[in-house]
């Protein structure tokens, strides 16, 4: 089964290099791009019955590890229907 | 006295610590590997700059699971004096063993410059032998040092006189151009509650003798020495 763990930074957190790529974004043309925040991506195989196993497994992964909570939350979407796919 | 210095995979100051203490104080110094799990009887353990595990995912934050760090929580635990410098700072952050988090420098560059810190606090054993208000020139190389905590967690840092190392001019003014990275308050470098465990940025082991620049950082290993000789802030490694 597959999880996508999705880290940004908390909204109250500044984000230089969000700040940065929007600025690039204004400097292309993009004057209505109005706020960029940069985050991470990760995708997790999981070996897991249910898809609320998969989801309890990817919480644990992404407090102890994938995020740091003092300036990061995390989203997880769990994909049931990858289970048993070729990678 | 001994100082351990912890060598993770990716530490590059690990050799200017131990450079620093063992030829400049002419102190006993020993590098731990981070797959070791004790510190071989040091008084003081230092975890040195560089770029641990590669710093993937974020700084520090692998090298919290290195088996060397239990040894390091236990040394801290019961009063041991540690100090981290900069890479060693944020490993510091990511094991819990110093509040907050580092973001990226707000000039998302990476900063690599002399800078001056003011000594805010002179009790704790990295910084008992400064006089407080102390200016030190000491350089700093990272790009991310934009320490972050949330309001409350600054508030109670500087009520509690943890903010031990201030970003400040050269005359000692702590102003918002003298923030080389952003950091929340000027902080460059704070204790633990216990005041045993301190984090900087900037790195004093680089600037321990005038022929490479500045010798304001030798005071604060000197400050170790003093400390552990008087038998304060004294454990088993």
């Amino acid at each position: 089964m597959r999880a996508r763990v999705f880290v940004t930074l908390k909204p109250s957190v500044f984000d230089p290099q969000g700040t940065m790529v929007a600025e690039a974004l204004h400097t292309l043309g993009y004057a209505a791009v109005k706020d960029v925040r940069q985050g991470k991506y990760f995708e997790l195989e999981i070996d897991a019955r249910t898809p609320d196993e998969a989801r309890r497994i990817a919480a644990e992964a992404a407090d102890k590890l994938l995020a740091n909570p003092v300036i990061e939350s995390y989203r997880i979407e769990v994909e049931a229907s990858s289970a048993g796919a070729a990678a | 006295m001994k100082f351990a210095v912890v060598v993770f995979p990716g530490s590059n100051c690990d050799h200017d610590a131990y450079y620093a203490v063992k030829h400049v104080l002419g102190q006993d110094a020993a590098f731990v590997w981070h797959k070791d799990t004790s510190l071989a009887g040091a008084d003081v353990v230092i975890l040195p700059g560089g770029f641990a595990h590669g710093d993937y995912l974020r700084t520090g934050a692998i090298a919290r699971f290195s088996p060397i760090m239990q040894a390091v929580r236990r040394f801290a635990d019961v009063g041991g004096p540690v100090l981290g410098i900069c890479n060693g700072f944020q490993v510091l952050l990511e094991a819990g063993l110093l509040p907050g988090a580092m973001l990226r420098n707000r000039s998302v560059k990476f900063q690599c410059e002399h800078v001056f810190v003011r000594v805010e606090q002179t009790d704790t054993p990295f910084s008992t032998a400064c006089r407080q208000g102390q200016v030190l020139k000491i350089p700093i190389a990272h790009g991310e040092g934009n320490y972050y905590a949330e309001p409350a967690v600054v508030e109670r840092l500087e009520q509690n006189r943890q903010v031990i190392f201030r970003y400040t001019t050269a005359a000692g003014a702590a102003t918002p151009d003298a923030n080389p990275n952003g950091s929340v308050n000027n902080i460059a470098g704070l204790c633990s509650e216990a005041r045993n465990v301190v984090g900087l940025m900037p790195h004093p082991e680089r600037a321990c003798e005038l022929a490479i620049g500045s010798a304001d950082g030798l005071v604060v290993l000197e400050s170790a020495v003093k400390s552990v000789t008087r038998g304060a802030f004294a454990a088993a490694g």
